[in-house]
């Protein structure tokens, strides 16, 4: 049954109506318009819909809207700040770490996740943290060079 | 509507039998300007298109495409470049790699070109975006069209400035009369224009070595909006007004509809439940409203027998067509008796499992009716296919119907056909109101096509030295790519025996040439052994043709071929050619003493495609293909019973994830001499044997079936 619940997107709060147990990416994408949060699989097995949660990395389809609330989050959408955008952003962009790019925003949003816990990840702890996140054109090479990009540029900017 | 998946059954690599409708070129041209704007249009006829396409390959149709038009171009009055193709862009990256032939011939910055892509109304016929046809029919058909519009600006400057037009030069967006200095840019030649022209014969482009932009590594258009998460795929369309439409899924392939009642959904508000034959949908202001929907509607359906995975190879085997076509049969010398002669002889069976694309968009759509006209926006490969899906389905002309393309979330052969796109348009026009379906990844797993499972059977023969004597190879059910061996021998028969579809099934990236590879570069390796020679060097000696000599010996020099394994490691190589480029690799694997898990370590495919347009480009789509090619080599297979899906998600199928990548090189050989061929398929062919092959060399174990090791090997 819908109830009244409360959300904080990408720093916006959002009233909303919805039966609670709707997964959040629903939510998002059907409700906020925000669809850059993929649905690949429904099943937390794919990463493609890859949000920040409290600060950590979800899989939105797997998460009940109710435990957003009272928990920021912010999706791929929210990264960009004034027309800039994140490091992670920039460094897939760079790196060219894409192809059909449909898994990209999880990816990102997976690796901002990771890149907040440890500033320097080695290739073993990403490889470690993104084996949930799938991508079928296999451009996971440039995706592992992109994260190593991203952290030595977040790294640098921080100093 | 009737059984509509029956409708569509497919034959394995249904594309070759494509055909395309007539174009309406007419009044394409007129809405042309109005679309657009002022400036100058050329259009291109494909003339010499068919020569190349109907090239003897077996198991194709040979029939001449349309004669039409194949592409145009257009220059406003701003300067702005529009270019158009009917192929359809998912993550291939030919957005970026049509424009750099746009703006090479044309002369003008790399930014100014903007392609419209895939859209039936406003692009030139395709048959569709497979088999590799992008790059080699594209390249030269854009430079025709972008090279006759140079020379029309040429002479508009030439008549403005009375001047003979050889005089001009054009260069970066503008033309120079270098004896009076003047000049004038595109845009302002073309202001105030609606001048079109057809494309003239034989119009010369300009040669790979003389390339600017195309040859380099220009980076992905639009990449930004890919990164942001701006790009809107089908499934984040949501035009206002928009219902969610979901399908009621039968228990089983081929299940019929025996009783329908939907009384307990009238009483739900906003919704469309609809039954037309054996298709049961609804369609609500939310998917949560139209799943319930279907859950409330009460069903009946009659089931029938159907054959299941583990009795698939015997099955394909006992039910071949008994009568080989001509098509689907090459021969030369006496196979038989060599056979029977004095070679050392060697057979052996292969199979290969089916296994689904599984694609990270799953197939979407949405459609919306306005009268008898409908627009559908969908992730396929072929828009005018599906086009024609639609007209006929819905018994409308196909001038009704508009299907346009966007950007796609990948697709490796799996979004040919048009199903989500009938599906929103039933809904859609039982509600009167814009539709929108997406699949679920168990509807994709379920419902789409499989790349087709297939029994080879190989005979050959060698004489004491290793050179090839006999070679008999005979695919049932997966298909006839690749199937011819690249390998010198004088006597041999290749036969393709077509069997009744099992599971729905179609194309999928390489079709089955990955298949033939498998089997044919696993049997080279096994001969190899026997002859105890070297496999290079095997190969070497059996081969002619240099330009897959010279991949393969690219690929091993950059390998370190050949390699002395220690326990648990092993070394393999395989290569192959189709579709006009040629793909070797080399692997080293581990086995893990414990677990008996094989683990690919490092993989180096060497790989040569004629000139290149996008170095990075090719460079990120042969890794994909390597990477892409590691799960049905290892791992992935459909497993089915009782006409259903037994492992329809990704955390019983499994395909390649990070853990699984190597370390991967890939070498590009640059042919600049050589007309550019395509890269989608081919360097996904030689993964597999030669993982195979490794996996021999570590164990003296010969796998013949493809996925290698579901399970990985026996613990030893």
């Amino acid at each position: 049954m819908p109830k009244a619940i409360e959300i904080e997107v990408n720093g916006k709060r959002y009233p909303l109506q919805y039966d609670p147990e709707t997964p959040l990416l629903y939510v998002l994408r059907d409700e906020l318009g925000l669809t850059g949060s993929k649905y690949g699989c429904g099943e937390g097995q794919c990463g493609a819909c890859t949000v920040l949660l409290g600060g950590a990395p979800r899989r939105s389809c797997q998460i009940p809207v109710s435990a957003a609330v009272g928990k920021p989050v912010i999706t791929i959408e929210g990264l960009e700040k004034d027309g800039r955008l994140h490091p992670v952003q920039q460094a897939f962009l760079d790196a060219g770490a894409f192809q059909c790019a449909y898994c990209t925003p999880g990816m990102i949003m997976s690796s901002v996740g990771l890149l907040q816990s440890n500033a320097n990840p080695s290739s073993a702890e990403i490889v470690q943290f993104l084996q949930g996140n799938i991508c079928r054109c296999g451009t996971q090479p440039r995706i592992l060079d992109a994260v190593h990009q991203a952290a030595k540029a977040m790294q640098e900017r921080g100093r | 509507m009737s059984n509509q998946h029956e409708n569509f059954l497919l034959e394995p690599e249904r594309y070759e039998f494509s055909s395309g409708p007539i174009h309406h070129f007419e009044l394409a041209r007129r809405e042309f300007f109005k679309i657009l704007g002022a400036g100058i249009a050329v259009f291109a006829i494909a003339k010499n298109t068919s020569a190349q396409e109907t090239a003897p390959s077996r198991g194709f149709h040979p029939q001449e495409l349309p004669q039409e038009i194949s592409a145009w171009l257009h220059i406003g009055e701003d300067g702005t470049v529009t270019a158009f193709s009917g192929k359809a862009e998912m993550g291939q990256n030919i957005r970026t790699s049509m424009a750099q032939n746009v703006a090479d011939e044309l002369r003008v910055p790399f930014e100014s070109v903007r392609m419209v892509m895939g859209d039936t109304a406003l692009t030139p016929f395709d048959a569709g975006t497979f088999g590799s046809r992008t790059t080699p029919t594209m390249t030269p058909q854009l430079r025709r069209v972008a090279s006759a519009a140079r020379d029309l600006l040429v002479e508009v400057a030439a008549k403005e400035w009375n001047v003979a037009p050889e005089k001009l030069k054009a260069a970066d967006a503008k033309v120079t009369d270098p004896t009076s200095g003047r000049s004038q840019s595109y845009a302002a030649l073309a202001h105030g224009k609606t001048l079109a022209q057809n494309l003239p014969e034989a119009d010369p482009v300009t040669p790979p070595p003389d390339w600017t932009i195309a040859g380099k590594a220009v980076p992905k258009v639009n990449a930004r909006d890919f990164v942001t998460g701006r790009h809107q795929y089908t499934a984040d369309l949501r035009p206002d007004g928009m219902l969610y439409g979901k399908v009621l899924r039968p228990p089983s392939f081929g299940a019929t509809l025996t009783s329908f009642d939907d009384t307990a959904t009238k009483a739900m508000t906003g919704v469309f439940v609809v039954r037309d034959g054996d298709f049961v949908g609804a369609a609500a202001p939310t998917e949560r409203e139209a799943r319930n929907a279907l859950a409330a509607v009460r069903v009946q359906w009659k089931e029938k027998p159907q054959v299941s995975s583990r009795e698939i190879f015997s099955y394909l085997k006992n039910n071949a067509e008994p009568k080989v076509d001509d098509r689907h049969r090459n021969q030369r010398g006496s196979v038989e008796s060599a056979l029977a002669g004095a070679g050392h002889r060697l057979d052996a069976t292969y199979t290969v499992a089916y296994i689904a694309h599984a694609p990270l968009e799953p197939r979407a759509a949405v459609a919306e009716w306005s009268g008898d006209k409908l627009t559908v926006r969908t992730g396929s490969q072929r828009p005018f296919g599906v086009r024609g899906e639609l007209a006929d389905i819905f018994h409308i002309p196909e001038s009704n119907v508009r299907v346009i393309i966007p950007d796609t979330g990948s697709a490796y052969g799996g979004k040919h056909t048009g199903d989500a796109a009938i599906e929103a348009a039933r809904l859609a026009r039982a509600a009167g109101r814009p539709v929108k379906v997406v699949w679920t990844r168990e509807e994709e797993f379920t419902w789409a096509y499989f790349r087709p499972a297939g029994v080879i059977e190989v005979k050959s023969a060698m004489s004491n030295d290793g050179k090839l004597l006999a070679w008999d190879f005979h695919n049932y059910h997966s298909g006839s790519s690749g199937i011819e061996t690249p390998y010198a021998v004088p006597n041999m028969r290749t036969e393709y025996h077509s069997v009744p579809l099992v599971l729905r099934s179609g194309s999928y990236r390489g079709l089955a040439a990955t298949a033939n590879h498998f089997a044919r570069e696993t049997h080279m390796d096994a001969l190899a052994q026997a002859a105890k020679i070297d496999p290079l060097e095997f190969r070497l000696r059996n081969l002619e043709e240099a330009r897959l000599r010279a991949v393969l010996e690219a690929a091993a020099k950059k390998f370190g071929w050949p390699h002395v394994n220690r326990e648990g490691q092993g070394f393999g190589i395989a290569a192959g050619n189709e579709k006009g480029s040629f793909v070797a690799t080399c692997a080293e694997i581990a086995i893990d003493k414990n677990s008996g898990a094989v683990r690919v370590v490092r993989m180096v495919t060497a790989f040569e495609c004629g000139a290149i347009v996008n170095p990075d480009g090719l460079r990120n789509q042969v890794i994909g293909a390597n990477i892409q090619g590691l799960g049905g080599a290892l791992f992935e297979a459909i497993e089915f019973e009782n006409g259903r899906i037994t492992n329809p998600r990704f955390s019983r199928y499994r395909v390649p994830r990070f853990r699984d990548v190597p370390e991967i090189e890939a070498i590009l050989l640059d042919r600049k001499d050589i007309a550019p061929a395509g890269a989608g398929e081919t360097p996904i062919m030689a993964i597999a044997p030669a993982i195979g092959n490794a996996i021999f060399n570590a164990t003296g174990t010969r796998l013949n079936a493809l996925p290698l090791v579901p399970n990985g090997l026996k613990k030893t």
